[in-house]
């Protein structure tokens, strides 16, 4: 509780004073409105509904983005743990993978997709699929050999093999990935929207930022900031509860 | 065939690479792609002549002094969350979220900060790099055997003492996969702030090249990044295992 409290005045003080220094114009309102100021901004657009379009765009890319690399991410880490030269061979590239930056590729996207939603999605898939491999694979890693041979004593079909012996041990590395995934995904479509494209939050920003139109700009990326943390905090939240669920059970 | 893989794995990956690269050229034309042999050539050419290696010093500088902002930072942030159980608690999920937003939407703040050029640049940078540096610190910090700690008061240790002689060696290993991570998502912030809002840097060459659709420099750029960052990132990784393995 008292973790909470202290959580709360993190949050708050530092917004009191950013508020005092821009009520008293010592941040210039050029720089950065009051945060009342972008708030009610927020729920005006909200409101009024601009830019429904655009949030509904984003989010289902990120959707796609997200459900495109869960899934082949999870495939792919199945497919290398019995694969043992491939991922002896792509182990190098994993590890070097988010060293290299996606975005260089993204003008060479929008050259062989065009400028639609696919270039886009593209990155965001790009980014969040390698750790949805790495942590379906370290996940299979996890099982103990020994609980696999009893499967197959048992003789266990494939389906009732994954759904009681290896998923209950892939389960949280797996969650890991998903969670890594939809940050991932976030970055990747909203960074090449901002990048170059037509549509979509990342763009609007952009857009408002070339016409220094403060009005829009900032209650925007709040938004972002907000949709970025309230996902972030439920996955942790649903994770936390999962956990306690299996330490109880 | 596994052995000689698993022998010379980083080698085989590059071949497997540019086999890959050759064939999607074939596959989706000179519109979009250059192949492998022409990029490196005319790489080769850029690195001969004077104003890429302007840009490239341009880069460089900019990323440095990033990387050594989010590093001091970083660690600065993770251990003075890190001495305080309850600093951790209250502090580490905003640092999570930290990771997970997305910083390019941050940009124009920045800009309006910093103005165009230099400083834009290595605070866009920075901001990339601070928060892997930060949380690898602080989870290092939660994982130091209490032991070691309780030692230390019984030795009684100042305070800064203890940081010095107890806390930073016993968190060096992953605080160095930290800076590993950080080393890569500063370049690629450093990289992302030359894109918009400057008039100098590899970034900048980048998006001009895109506005111009230049695909022979969008393809060289992005082959002298990749090259840099995977090679560095693979020697660190060498040292990361050394650091975590020290017997082998």
């Amino acid at each position: 509780m008292r973790i909470f409290f202290y959580r709360g005045l993190a949050v708050l003080l530092p917004l009191v004073a950013l508020e005092a220094l821009c009520r008293e114009r010592i941040i210039p309102p050029l720089t950065l409105p009051a945060p009342s100021v972008i708030a009610i901004g927020l729920w005006g657009i909200l409101a009024h509904g601009t830019f429904t379009a655009a949030i509904l765009k984003t989010l289902s890319n990120v959707a796609l983005a997200i459900v495109l690399a869960v899934a082949v991410g999870t495939a792919a880490g199945a497919a290398l743990h019995r694969a043992r030269a491939l991922r002896a061979l792509l182990e190098p590239l994993f590890s070097t993978y988010y060293a290299i930056p996606i975005y260089a590729f993204y003008p060479l996207f929008i050259v062989v997709f065009g400028l639609g939603d696919a270039p886009q999605v593209t990155i965001g898939f790009m980014l969040a699929v390698v750790s949805m491999i790495v942590s379906a694979l370290a996940g299979l890693d996890s099982v103990p050999a020994v609980l696999a041979k009893t499967a197959r004593v048992l003789q266990l079909g494939p389906v009732e093999s994954v759904r009681s012996v290896t998923l209950p041990y892939a389960a949280p590395y797996l969650f890991t990935g998903v969670k890594l995934a939809v940050a991932y995904a976030f970055i990747g479509v909203i960074g090449a929207e901002f990048i170059m494209s037509n549509t979509g939050l990342g763009y609007e920003i952009r857009f408002a930022y070339d016409n220094l139109d403060n009005n829009v700009m900032y209650p925007l990326i709040l938004l972002i900031l907000l949709i970025a943390v309230a996902v972030n905090f439920s996955l942790d939240h649903w994770e936390r509860s999962l956990r306690a669920r299996r330490e109880r059970g | 065939m596994r052995r000689l893989v698993e022998n010379y794995p980083s080698l085989f990956l590059v071949v497997t690479l540019l086999i890959a690269w050759q064939i999607t050229f074939w596959l989706v034309g000179r519109n979009a792609l250059l192949p492998p042999g022409e990029t490196i050539l005319y790489l080769g050419k850029l690195l001969q002549t004077e104003r890429f290696w302007g840009h490239i010093a341009e880069t460089g500088m900019a990323f440095v002094i990033a990387l050594m902002i989010a590093i001091v930072a970083g660690l600065a942030i993770g251990l003075m969350l890190g001495i305080s159980r309850t600093a951790a608690e209250v502090f580490e999920p905003f640092l999570l979220a930290g990771n997970s937003i997305p910083k390019i939407a941050l940009y124009p703040i920045v800009l309006l900060i910093f103005g165009i050029g230099m400083p834009a640049k290595i605070a866009f940078g920075a901001i990339h790099g601070v928060v892997p540096v930060a949380i690898f610190t602080l989870t290092a910090c939660g994982s130091v055997p209490p032991i070691l700690i309780r030692t230390a008061a019984a030795m009684r240790l100042t305070r800064w003492d203890m940081i010095r002689s107890v806390l930073l060696p016993a968190v060096l290993p992953d605080i160095f996969s930290g800076i590993r991570l950080g080393f890569s998502l500063t370049l690629i912030g450093t990289i992302l702030g030359e894109m918009f809002g400057s008039q100098r840097g590899l970034g900048y060459l980048l998006m001009t090249a895109i506005g111009l659709q230049n695909i022979q420099v969008i393809m060289a750029v992005t082959l002298l990044l990749v090259i840099v960052a995977a090679s560095v990132n693979g020697l660190l990784l060498r040292q990361d295992r050394r650091l975590r393995n020290p017997g082998s």
